[in-house]
């Protein structure tokens, strides 16, 4: 099965967002089309400010578009829903419940049974590599763990979309790549599909299947790349890519993006 | 880090055991050197013989132990009343501009008000016992965890409950869940105040109007100058209202342990 043939799980056709009345309103969108298809992993890449952030809050149900269509499935996007994961730039842990609560948070709500509730929180606590942490607060841990934390709460619904804003933003340097290396084995493990924003070409080159790449505000889609490093790197996950492809791509990228900041 | 705040705890120990030697000592000197009869200042000796007759005999024949009660009995009632409607009212305000624009009114009215203000208008409704004293009391410890309440609910991080929504909890979940543990700390914070106000109220209400309770005892030894009792009184008042409040600052501990965390 090649990648077009792939079944695209959320479809947003000519849209539009306009925060604020009309006198004094902010155009943050402009006419975005764009496919997520099943299994693969988007980058969005853009400018400060571009609105990619409003892009994701629209795929989460968290906001409405002004125009056009965000679909998944066939059907509108109404509101937030468990079938779309959401990992937020700060870890939104709660901090009245434990590691484990947190992760169990998803399934409950759902009113799983109790012993499907448990065998989903060892599964994803070993995903994330925090098993043995179940029972601590989620104050005592480090800012990468928290972030594993609120992966494994996404994970353990099971969504059919994972959507993550700069998830390693505030992350340090070598946490970041081992981060890194995570997303992308529990991406290939679980068959996920992923929509990861960043604002690190490396990061979205070394992880992205296809990388979108925005305009300044209002966002546009400006350019999209189709990437295949991830797969090399998943074999052999130190490796260092001397691809030149690797090396034009980034520059293109970085030119875009840079010719968007100064005009 | 944790040496310095061990440190730290030494060294405000140590001040605060300066502060009252000093106190004592200076009211033990001027007692020995007379300045004043020792009916206004009564000698430290003559109020911890007071203190212990009064822990053995009672006052007025009524053994000091009910009149703690007494006074503890108000504060109870008033309190319990205070914090179950003031928390749904208050998270209910927060949730919604409407609610909040009828109580809150109310609420910014009456609070600034002297409560012995409104006291004597209790008393020719509700009666000099102990429902005048209940209202009052709780009236005085509602505003302070109502507010508490607002303002916990419209500071709440909303994305906690945006994510608790795509984690699929439901409007109701989200409310016990979420929200209300969210709220909490504040909510704790706010009960803490409102005991406070309410302590300091009941004594002033016991002093207007009443036959037991430990501001009626400083009242009535006042009628007969007797200044032992009334210091008596007063350490008693401070040094239970300092253990209500350590109390209640070891239930936060436990409760709301992950306070500063949110
Ligand atoms: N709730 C809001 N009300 C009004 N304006 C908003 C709101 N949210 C975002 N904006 C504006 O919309 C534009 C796009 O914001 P958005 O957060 O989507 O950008 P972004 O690409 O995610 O930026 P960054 O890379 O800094 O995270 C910005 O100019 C921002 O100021
Ligand atoms: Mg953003």
């Amino acid at each position: 099965m090649t990648k077009k043939d792939r079944k695209s799980l959320i479809d947003i056709k000519d849209l539009h967002l306009e925060y604020g009345m009309k006198n004094n309103s902010i155009h943050a969108l402009d006419g975005i089309n764009l496919k997520i298809r099943q299994g693969e992993f988007l980058c969005l890449l853009g400018p400060s400010g571009c609105g990619k952030s409003s892009l994701l809050n629209i795929i989460a149900g968290f906001i409405k578009p002004t125009r056009g269509s965000c679909l998944m499935e066939g059907k509108p996007i109404t509101g937030p829903d468990w079938h779309r994961g959401v990992v937020f730039q700060s870890p939104t842990l709660y901090p009245w419940m434990n590691v484990r609560e947190n992760v169990e948070f998803g399934p409950r709500m759902r009113g799983l049974p109790e012993d499907e509730i448990k065998e989903i929180k060892d599964h994803f606590l070993e995903q994330v590599k925090l098993s043995g942490f179940g029972e601590k607060n989620t104050f005592e841990l480090s800012g990468g763990m928290k972030q594993r934390v609120a992966l494994a709460r996404v994970l353990a619904n099971y969504p059919q979309v994972i959507l993550m804003d700069e998830p390693l933003g505030a992350l340090d340097a070598l946490t970041k790549v081992n981060m890194q290396i995570l997303i992308r084995d529990i991406w290939k493990e679980n068959n996920s599909t992923i929509f990861l924003i960043t604002h690190d070409i490396d990061e979205a080159l070394k992880l992205a299947t296809r990388i979108v790449v925005m305009s300044k505000r209002p966002g546009k889609i400006i350019k999209e790349f189709n990437v295949a490093f991830t797969h090399e790197l998943f074999e052999n996950p130190k490796y260092t890519i001397h691809s030149d492809e690797y090396f034009e791509i980034k520059e293109e990228i970085l030119q875009i993006i840079n010719s968007q900041i100064e005009e | 880090m944790i040496k310095r705040i061990f440190k730290n705890f030494k060294m405000s120990t140590i001040l605060t055991i300066i502060t009252w030697t000093i106190i004592l000592s200076f009211w033990y000197i001027i007692t020995k050197l007379e300045i004043f009869t020792s009916t206004l200042v009564p000698s430290p000796y003559k109020v911890w013989t007071t203190f212990i007759y009064i822990l053995n005999k009672g006052y007025n024949g009524i053994p000091l132990i009910i009149h703690l009660l007494a006074s503890f009995e108000r504060l109870f009632i008033a309190l319990v009343l205070a914090i179950i409607t003031a928390i749904p009212l208050g998270l209910l305000s927060g949730y919604s501009r409407r609610v909040r624009a009828i109580i809150d009114s109310i609420v910014e009215f009456y609070r600034p008000l002297p409560p012995l203000a409104y006291y004597t208008l209790l008393i020719l409704w509700f009666g000099i016992d102990n429902t005048s004293k209940i209202v009052l009391l709780y009236l005085a410890g509602f505003a302070p965890i109502y507010i508490a309440c607002v303002s916990a609910v419209t500071k709440i991080n909303m994305d906690y409950i945006l994510s608790a929504k795509s984690l699929g909890a439901d409007s109701k979940k989200i409310f016990f869940k979420i929200v209300l543990p969210a709220c909490l700390p504040e909510i704790f914070t706010g009960i803490r105040t409102a005991v406070g106000v309410s302590y300091t109220t009941l004594v002033s209400a016991e002093m207007i109007a009443a036959t037991s309770g430990i501001g009626w005892m400083v009242l009535d030894a006042s009628n007969f100058l007797k200044s032992d009792v009334i210091i008596v009184g007063i350490l008693i008042m401070g040094l239970t209202g300092i253990l209500i409040d350590y109390g209640l600052r070891y239930l936060e501990k436990k409760i709301v342990y992950w306070k500063g965390h949110v």
